[in-house]
């Protein structure tokens, strides 16, 4: 599996507030919540991103409340992969859950720009910034939870 | 090499003699936890998995409290969803308007939770639950839905840091302040993955609600858990109280530690945490500058009885500054008949405050206390990112109750004198 895409940037600490506002949890409903992803941060995301984009973020990334919310409207965007320096642990154990691909790279996060094309191997974990002609290995996920990800999320995998 | 409390817990739930840091297990789950935001995602993935039935009706709890009484139609019709979904699989521990209160409040207040529990809630507070000696954890509503169908659930066992608590805090302080002050040292991923393990002398020194509002706030430093030994104060607490027999677990004497922090309580002061995060920490007689709109005393991390107490104490026979609107909100309907019974109710009405129904309301920006652009506002909560009570220009500052209510008879961020 594979994504490539431009790069939308972000700091350390980037909260689950500022990717779904709590304002707008009277609904369940991904569409509609994904219409709001990052405004408070990077208002007009939504219109900007395209099928395949790759976000970028510094340390501790998705930290605050447990919305599953917040990595749904990330996935429900299309966004291809986030790449982080650290993610806070509910956010990455629901990105696992629902399948959103994730990968913990510290260099990878501080050299790579926002705008840049890069692409994302999955199954190497090799993250290539073709803008920069740079390259970067990502930390693989333990076994345990590779298998939740290639079954599809974490319901999938527990059907027998 | 010895294990954590936490690691205790965790290998006895997935029926280990030992587990290490690092290592993956499988738990048996003895609650699991979801509110009216996070319930309905856990429903609709829980029926597109086409499970049968919950594992076990008496073990789940589904609590309405961020959006309730409902705020307005879609929040309405996602009470409904919870409300048809606790009716159709018979849950025990489901809690509507009228007997329901801020999920961290009222789950320990009525015995739901007890010593040596193995606990995830589908909301980032549930590490709550650790004052009573449980491992407890939040969760997403994935692992809610898995949780609520097969009574289980996936762990990385986790490394911990020991806070080796000495002394007694000042009259002044409360268990907010410790907390506040720890984040402020370790900061927000501090404790990334890993347990708090609160030990010491200085424990038996802290209450209940305390230790409550210390477990609360970990993960605000990234933690997966906060947990508090069992002790004296803890089976006070519990007795009568807990509906199930609780599990005295104790930390192994060489239980490996990453990190060994002291701290001496009596040398904290009142602690504010400047926007826009929780780690922003300050001395609150240094912020004596900053004109507050708004006051918010309550939430799951302060919105109990002895936190009641103080915005008492403090505001019996005063007035509020002009200018600025004190919302007080008691945790659980048992904390505000108490309010009602005690005259405090009466006390915060004469001092110019509101009294709300329990709810999460203004704590993340939902309703009862939006904050406009520009607007300020000290709050008892856990949370002031961008925008979390409100527009994105407004600002939120983290203090105890007493900062908070000293705070609301100035109209500026006043360090209090008791």
């Amino acid at each position: 599996m594979n994504a490539q895409g431009k790069v939308f940037k972000y700091p350390d600490n980037v909260d689950t507030d500022v990717i779904i506002p709590a304002r707008y949890l009277n609904t369940s409903n991904a569409e509609e919540l994904a219409l709001h992803a990052m405004e408070d941060i990077d208002t007009g995301f939504v219109k900007k991103v395209e099928a395949g984009d790759i976000m970028v973020a510094g340390y501790n990334f998705g930290c605050g409340s447990s919305r599953e919310h917040a990595p749904l409207v990330i996935k429900t965007n299309k966004v291809g992969c986030v790449i982080a320096k650290s993610f806070a642990r509910i956010f990455y154990r629901n990105a696992i859950n629902i399948g959103l691909p994730i990968l913990e790279c510290p260099e990878a996060a501080e050299k790579i720009d926002a705008g840049d094309e890069v692409s994302v191997n999955f199954d190497t974990g090799v993250i290539k910034d073709i803008t920069k002609g740079l390259e970067f290995k990502a930390q693989p996920f333990p076994d345990f939870i590779q298998n939740i990800i290639n079954k599809g999320g974490l319901l999938a995998s527990l059907k027998k | 090499m010895g294990m954590t409390m936490t690691q205790k817990i965790l290998a006895a739930h997935a029926g280990l003699e030992s587990v290490t840091a690092g290592q993956l297990i499988n738990a048996k789950l003895d609650l699991v936890l979801g509110n009216d935001i996070t319930t309905p995602v856990a429903v609709n993935e829980f029926k597109k998995a086409g499970f049968d039935g919950v594992f076990d009706k008496d073990h789940i709890a589904i609590v309405l409290d961020h959006f309730v009484p409902n705020k307005d139609i879609k929040a309405a019709e996602q009470s409904k969803q919870c409300r048809e979904f606790a009716c159709e699989h018979c849950i025990s521990h489901f809690y509507d308007v009228g007997k329901m209160g801020i999920e961290h409040a009222l789950l320990p207040e009525q015995g739901v939770v007890t010593a040596g529990d193995c606990i995830i809630g589908a909301d980032s507070h549930t590490c709550t639950y650790g004052a009573v000696g449980a491992f407890s954890t939040g969760v997403g509503s994935t692992d809610m839905a898995a949780g609520m169908a097969t009574g289980m659930a996936w762990f990385k066992v986790p490394s911990a840091i020991k806070f080796e608590l000495s002394g007694k805090l000042p009259k002044n302080c409360s268990g907010k302040d410790l907390i506040l002050t720890i984040i402020g040292m370790i900061g927000v991923d501090g404790a990334l993955y890993k347990s708090m393990e609160f030990t010491g002398e200085g424990v038996k020194t802290l209450s209940m609600d305390d230790r409550l509002c210390i477990c609360n706030m970990a993960i605000e430093a990234g933690a997966k858990n906060g947990i508090f030994p069992v002790d004296e104060v803890t089976e006070k607490y519990l007795e009568g109280r807990a509906e199930r027999k609780g599990r005295k677990f104790e930390a192994d004497k060489d239980a490996d530690y990453e990190q060994v922090i002291g701290i001496d309580l009596s040398k904290l002061v009142p602690i504010v945490s400047c926007p826009h995060l929780p780690e922003n920490t300050k001395p609150a007689k240094e912020l004596g500058n900053i004109k507050i709109d708004q006051v918010v005393i309550g939430s799951c991390t302060n919105g109990r009885l002895e936190d009641m107490e103080a915005a008492y104490n403090t505001l019996k026979g005063k007035k509020v500054a002009d200018g600025v609107r004190v919302i007080i909100i008691p945790a659980t309907m048992q904390i505000y008949k108490e309010c009602i019974r005690r005259g405090y109710a009466e006390a915060f009405v004469d001092a110019g405050a509101v009294i709300s129904t329990p709810t999460c309301g203004p704590c993340l920006g939902g309703y009862m206390g939006i904050l406009a652009k520009g607007e300020r506002c000290i709050a008892t909560t856990n949370r002031n990112f961008v925008g979390r009570m409100g527009h994105v220009e407004s600002e939120v500052y983290l203090a105890s109750p007493y900062t908070a209510a000293a705070s609301a008879l100035t109209g500026y961020i006043t360090e209090p004198s008791l």
